[in-house]
């Protein structure tokens, strides 16, 4: 779960980076109006949390310039400003969801969760697959009714995964599900993590589709 | 007596009652003195025609003085026909004939001529003819009794109607007061009904000419308290919400510390709450600056000793230098006095250094330079830092603008100027021409210019 977090307060946006990243996403940050356009155009999130009032202008003129161009990443306005017509202007605006300063970082992690899960069409916040159950709020994975303890990329890897089974997601691809840019990419990383994975798992469940990347499913235990 | 009321209406009772009194007693002494003269003249002539008839043996001498009550005799108002009395006595002294009205006692003494007679308990005014070819004299008289009548009838023909219209003169100022005070009293109930946050412009209707400047003055009070408030409201609102981002960053940087298992996480969450607290501290007490700079009265007789000043500003920040490793350069006159309050100086030059030394890259000079210029201080404070653009420059004194890279609260140069507005001084940004910002604070000097000293502190 990829994350854009626009805000120009530096503890909090790198609070927001520590905690969302604790709780399983991965973020990227920027501070400004500028970065945020540049970042939007260049890479895809699953969601965007945006402050409102921005040194180079206001969040609000970003979120109007995404949904210009038909992006339809959940925004989740992140503000100070958070009376009732400031929030309704936010919404009319285009923003999914809105969250007043101060907030919970735990509370955040569950809206911006509910907010991926709602774009991509289910309703339960666990995933299945056959006998594959994960939950991202508490970055729970269990088979077979048996938990399985996964570190946070590994549970990013299966969780990106588990989105779209059958799907297969290139290496760039997973590269970029957990690392934000900000973060340095190992060669192999995401083959480690996969071959870990795999043996926590146990078979059956991540497949390597030769010279494309990988998926959910394939050959049966 | 405080009451506009009561006095105006006091005012105008005495002054009408003490010109109706005056005018009274003028026209009672006036009345009297041409009633005096035309009776005295009727006297004469009624005494020389009764002293003629009798010479011309006209009529008997006996009846003669029956004469002056006939009524075309001579004239008279009505209702004072028979008010004349004729006495006619021989020289040697027995009467001859009299008036129906004369008394029968002798009615003058004296020889020709007017004079005054008592004669029981009434007063006569009496005109004496002698008739020296009948050997007789002639006496005509008023009863001074009708006389008075005669004026009191006058004076009550006057003063009645007075008398009946003064009430009514008094009702009719007492109503008309009321009536031209009204809107007064209309103003003053509007404005208790008032809530304390209801600042339109008051509209009284009718509003009389002597009332407008009073309106007027209520109305422009009205509109410049309402700016200000606006102003406050919004800068309460922008400081409140200002505050909130730095508590969000505590609260999330508290919950990392209390969510993660991994040592070196925690302790670097820890070390943001710590920072994020000095910022934070640093914003309320700025907050504190800029509302003392604006609660400061703009009184001309605070002063403040240069020197103490920028040892005081410099000294406060030198923590924030010693952790840039900055030097602060002090130059110029630095003795002499500004006439400033001592503490809203040292905030501005303090919050002017410590902009510099935020800005600048570590372990460069801040220079300060105090000159003096006719009745002018001059400090300006230059860094090298990134300067700024013009349009930072621009909104570099509003309230919680900050520049591209600051994480500041935007207050440092709204407190400065703010200082500089309230003590008459001004505040000018430019960018160095060789790149890093010059910020001049001019304040006005009091006393003399000083000789030029020089310091460099490595803090």
């Amino acid at each position: 779960m990829r994350v854009l977090v626009v805000e120009d307060d530096e503890v909090l946006l790198n609070g927001l980076q520590v905690g969302l990243g604790l709780s399983g996403f991965s973020v990227d940050t920027v501070s400004s109006c500028a970065d945020a356009s540049a970042a939007l155009r260049a890479s895809s999130f699953d969601a965007v949390v945006l402050d409102l009032m921005l040194p180079d202008g206001s969040g609000l003129d970003v979120l109007g310039e995404m949904r210009a161009k038909q992006s339809s990443e959940p925004v989740l306005l992140l503000t100070a400003r958070d009376a009732v017509s400031d929030r309704i202007a936010g919404l009319d605006a285009g923003a999914d969801d809105y969250l007043g300063k101060p907030f919970d970082l735990d509370e955040l992690a569950a809206r911006l969760r509910a907010l991926i899960r709602r774009k991509g069409g289910r309703a339960t916040a666990t995933l299945h697959w056959q006998d594959v159950t994960l939950d991202p709020a508490t970055l729970a994975v269990s088979r077979a009714g048996r938990s399985v303890t996964l570190t946070r990329r590994e549970f990013t890897i299966l969780h990106a995964l588990m989105e779209r089974p059958g799907a297969i997601l290139t290496k760039p691809a997973l590269e970029e599900a957990i690392y934000g840019w900000q973060e340095g990419v190992e060669s192999n990383a995401v083959e480690v993590h996969v071959h870990k994975l795999r043996a926590k798992l146990g078979p059956g469940v991540v497949e390597t589709v030769r010279g494309l990347g990988y998926r959910i499913g394939g050959e049966q235990p | 007596m405080n009451s506009m009321r009561a006095r105006l209406l006091l005012v105008l009772l005495v002054t009408t009652g003490a010109v109706w009194f005056s005018a009274a007693t003028w026209i009672y002494f006036g009345t009297r003195a041409q009633v005096e003269q035309v009776l005295d003249a009727r006297l004469r002539e009624a005494a020389r025609m009764v002293s003629s008839m009798v010479t011309d043996d006209r009529v008997q001498l006996a009846s003669a003085a029956e004469a002056v009550s006939l009524p075309d005799f001579v004239d008279a108002p009505p209702g004072y026909e028979k008010q004349l009395s004729c006495q006619i006595w021989s020289m040697s002294g027995s009467l001859v004939g009299r008036s129906e009205s004369a008394p029968g006692k002798r009615l003058a003494d004296a020889g020709e001529g007017f004079s005054v007679t008592e004669i029981g308990g009434e007063t006569w005014r009496v005109f004496t003819v002698a008739n020296d070819a009948r050997g007789v004299q002639v006496m005509v008289g008023d009863n001074m009794r009708m006389r008075e009548r005669l004026v009191n009838d006058v004076m009550m023909g006057t003063l009645l109607p007075m008398s009946l219209f003064l009430p009514l003169g008094a009702l009719l100022i007492w109503f008309s007061v009321r009536r031209g005070l009204a809107p007064l009293d209309a103003m003053a109930e509007t404005l208790g009904r008032r809530h304390d946050s209801d600042l339109r412009p008051l509209g009284v209707d009718p509003m009389p000419t002597e009332l407008r400047p009073v309106l007027h003055a209520i109305n422009g009070l009205f509109s410049r308290v309402a700016t200000a408030r606006d102003r406050e409201k919004s800068f309460t609102a922008f400081a409140a919400h200002e505050l909130k981002t730095p508590l969000a960053g505590l609260k999330t940087q508290a919950q990392i510390a209390l969510m993660t298992t991994d040592e070196e996480t925690r302790s670097r969450a820890l070390a943001q709450i710590a920072g994020s607290v000095d910022r934070s501290a640093r914003m309320v007490r700025q907050l504190l600056d800029l509302a003392a700079a604006d609660a400061a009265s703009a009184e001309g007789d605070a002063h403040a000793d240069v020197a103490k000043v920028l040892e005081d500003a410099v000294t406060a920040v030198s923590p924030v230098a010693v952790l840039k490793d900055s030097r602060i350069c002090v130059t110029g006159a630095i003795t002499g006095a500004i006439s400033c309050d001592r503490a809203l100086a040292t905030t501005a030059v303090r919050n002017l250094l410590e902009n510099a030394v935020v800005h600048s890259p570590s372990g460069s000079n801040v220079r300060l330079n105090v000159s003096a210029e006719s009745g002018r201080m001059i400090i300006s404070v230059s860094d090298d830092g990134p300067g700024m653009t013009e349009a930072e420059i621009l909104a570099s004194t509003d309230r919680f603008v900050r520049g591209r890279a600051s994480s500041g609260s935007g207050l440092g140069l709204a407190i400065v100027d703010a200082v500089a507005k309230r003590s008459s001084g001004s505040l000018s940004v430019a960018n160095g021409p060789e790149g890093g910002l010059t910020v001049t604070l001019t304040l006005l000097s009091q006393g003399q210019e000083s000789p030029k000293g020089e310091s460099c502190r490595r803090l």
